[in-house]
C-alpha cells in the first residue's frame, strides 16, 4: 500500500499519482487536515484510505474508484459520482452527492443540507440524519436515510426513490409519500446491506414524485 | 466569500497562548478572504473605566498629542499604539469618552468600546495583518477573527470585520445581506449612526438597535432572522464569550469543534485543524437559525 502524507505532499502530486495508479491498486492518504479536492477525478478501480477530515469536494467525478474517509467531509462530497464507492465514517456537509451519476455513497454519519441535490443515478444511503433541502430536483437514484430528514424533502422531484426511516420535518412541493411494494423493499434491503446498516426495511417509508409538476397545468395560467 | 474564526480558551492555562492559537486559524482562512482582515480579542479587563479602541486611516497621526489632550480632560491610565490603531485605557464613562473623541476628534474612528474587547484591522494580505499587529503574542480569554473578500462595498481598513454593536460586543459576517440600503435607512431614522455603506455594518446596527431596545443578545439574533434578508453566518463576540447564528438557508459554511481545553467555529475545518487536539475534538456542523453560544462561568 502506497502512503502520502499531505503535510508533505501537496493535493496537486497526490491526484496526479491516484489518477495514474493501475485497477486493484491500493493507498492510504494522511495529514488531510481539512484539505480540499483530496483524490478527486479518478477513473480506475483503485483503493484509497484517507485518514482524517477533509474540506471541500472530496471524492469530486469519482469513476470505479472505492473511496474511504475515516472522518468527516465538507461540503460537495462526491459532487457528480459517474461509479465506484465512497464511504465516509463520519458526518458529511452540504450537497454531498449533488448531480451524482453513478455509484453508492454511504455517509456513517449525519448529511447536511441538500444531500442528493439533483441527483441523476447515485445510491446515497446516510446512517443518521440528513440536512433540509436534500433530494432537491432529484432524477434518479436512490436516497436512503437512517435517521431523520429536514425541511423541503424531495423538493420538485422526478424520479428518484427515498428512503425514510425516521420523522420527516416536510415534504417538498410535488413529493408525497408512497407505496413501499415488494419491489421497493428488496432494493432497500438491498442498499441496506451493502452500505453495513442493520435496520429492519419495515420501518422505513418510500417518498417520490407526484408527477403534478411533469406537466403545465391551465389551471395555473394566471400565476404567469 | 470571507473566512471567519472564534476561539473560545476553557482551560486558562491557554489563555496566554490565546493569539498563538488564532493566528494560524485565521492564516488557513486567507484564500477564502485575501483583501483584508480583522480581530476582536477580549483580553486585560479595565473594569475601572473603559477601553476605547480607535483607528485612523493614516500613519501620520500625531498620537502623543491625542494622549495630552485626552489626559486634560479625562484620568487616562493608558494608551497602548499599534500601528495605525491605539486602545485607550480611560477611567470615565464610555458614553464620555465616545461624545469627547466624535467632537474633538472626528478623523478617528471608533472600533470597539468596553472593558475587555480591543478591534484590530486593516486591509491587504492578512498574512501581513497578522505580523503587523503581532497576533501571535496576544493573550486573552476570547477571540473572533475574520478575513474578507469583498462583494458588495470598498475594500478600506474601515469596511473590514468586525464591527462593534455596542459595549464588548462586535460582529464578523461570512455571506451578504440584500437589504442592507433598505435597512440602513430605517435604522438611521431611529438614530442608528453609520460610518460606510458595507452590509455587515447595516446587521452590527441592527443588532446595537435591538439591544438597545431591550432584547437580550438571543432575543436580537431572532428578530434579525426575520429582518434581514440575506445569507449570513454570525458569529458575535460578547464580554464572556461568543455566539454563532447560521441564516435559515445555511449556505455559507461553518463548522464547530470542542475539547476541554477550547471551544471554536470556522468557515471550514482546515483552520479547526491547527488547534491542539483537533482531531480528537467534538465535531459538529451548526444548524440553521439555532443559536449556539459559549460563556465563561
Amino acid at each position: 500500500m502506497a502512503e502520502i502524507n499531505l503535510h508533505t505532499d501537496s493535493v496537486r502530486s497526490l491526484n496526479e499519482a491516484l489518477q495514474g495508479a493501475a485497477s486493484g491498486d491500493k493507498f492510504s492518504i494522511n495529514n488531510t487536515r481539512g484539505k480540499h479536492a483530496v483524490s478527486v477525478g479518478l477513473t480506475t478501480a483503485v483503493n484509497v484510505e484517507i485518514n482524517g477530515h477533509v474540506g471541500y469536494y472530496c471524492a469530486g467525478m469519482n469513476q470505479q474508484a472505492n473511496i474511504t474517509i475515516k472522518g468527516n467531509a465538507g461540503p460537495g462530497l462526491a459532487e457528480n459520482m459517474m461509479s465506484g464507492k465512497v464511504h465516509v465514517t463520519g458526518n458529511a456537509s452540504q450537497y454531498a452527492g449533488a448531480t451524482a451519476h453513478g455509484g453508492l455513497l454511504i455517509i456513517e454519519g449525519d448529511a447536511s443540507s441538500r444531500c442528493g441535490i439533483s441527483m441523476k443515478g447515485v445510491n446515497i444511503v446516510v446512517g443518521g440524519n440528513i440536512g433540509h433541502m436534500s433530494a432537491f430536483m432529484a432524477q434518479s437514484g436512490c436516497l436512503v436515510v437512517c435517521g431523520d430528514a429536514g425541511d423541503a424533502l424531495g423538493d420538485s422531484i422526478y424520479e428518484a426513490r427515498l428512503y425514510v426511516r425516521g420523522h420527516v420535518a416536510s415534504l417538498g412541493t410535488d413529493c408525497i409519500e408512497k407505496e413501499m411494494r415488494a419491489e421497493h423493499t428488496e432494493q432497500l434491503e438491498s442498499l441496506l446491506q451493502l452500505s453495513g446498516m442493520n435496520h429492519n426495511v419495515n420501518e422505513f417509508r418510500r417518498y417520490g414524485s407526484a408527477r403534478k409538476l411533469y406537466n403545465f397545468d391551465i389551471d395555473q395560467v394566471d400565476a404567469y | 466569500m470571507c473566512g471567519i474564526v472564534g476561539l473560545f480558551i476553557k482551560n486558562p492555562v491557554l489563555e496566554s497562548q490565546l493569539g498563538a492559537l488564532v493566528a494560524p486559524m485565521l492564516s488557513e482562512m486567507t484564500e477564502r478572504g485575501p483583501d483584508s482582515a480583522g480581530i476582536a480579542v477580549y483580553r486585560d479587563p479595565h473594569e475601572s473605566g473603559c477601553k476605547v479602541t480607535v483607528l485612523t486611516e493614516g500613519l501620520d497621526f500625531d498620537w502623543d498629542a491625542l494622549e495630552s489632550a485626552i489626559k486634560a480632560v479625562f484620568a487616562l491610565s493608558k494608551i497602548s499604539v499599534i500601528h495605525n490603531q491605539a486602545v485607550l485605557f480611560v477611567d470615565a464613562p464610555i458614553s464620555d469618552v465616545q461624545h469627547w473623541l466624535d467632537r474633538n476628534y472626528p478623523e478617528l474612528s471608533i472600533t470597539s468600546a468596553g472593558t475587555n474587547i480591543e478591534i484590530f484591522k486593516g486591509k491587504g494580505d492578512p498574512l501581513d495583518f497578522i505580523e503587523k499587529f503581532d497576533i501571535k503574542s496576544m493573550s486573552g480569554t476570547h477571540a473572533l477573527g475574520h478575513t474578507r473578500m469583498a462583494t458588495e462595498s470598498a475594500i478600506t481598513t474601515e469596511h473590514s470585520h468586525p464591527f462593534s454593536t455596542g459595549q464588548d460586543l462586535c460582529l464578523v459576517h461570512n455571506g451578504s445581506l440584500s437589504n442592507h440600503n433598505r435597512l440602513r435607512e430605517t435604522l438611521r431614522r431611529r438614530g442608528v449612526q453609520f460610518k460606510t455603506d458595507n452590509d455587515t455594518e447595516v446587521a452590527a446596527g441592527y443588532l446595537s438597535w435591538r439591544l438597545s431596545e431591550g432584547d437580550d443578545l438571543e432575543q436580537a439574533l431572532n428578530h434579525a432572522i426575520d429582518d434581514l434578508d440575506g445569507f449570513y453566518t454570525f458569529a458575535i463576540g460578547t464580554k464572556d464569550g461568543f455566539a454563532v447564528m447560521r441564516d435559515p438557508i445555511g449556505c455559507k459554511p461553518a463548522i464547530m469543534a470542542e475539547t476541554d481545553d477550547w471551544a471554536a467555529m470556522a468557515s471550514e475545518y482546515r483552520a479547526i485543524a491547527t488547534l491542539p487536539g483537533a482531531e480528537n475534538a467534538r465535531i459538529w456542523e451548526p444548524e440553521p437559525t439555532q443559536i449556539y453560544s459559549w460563556k465563561r462561568n
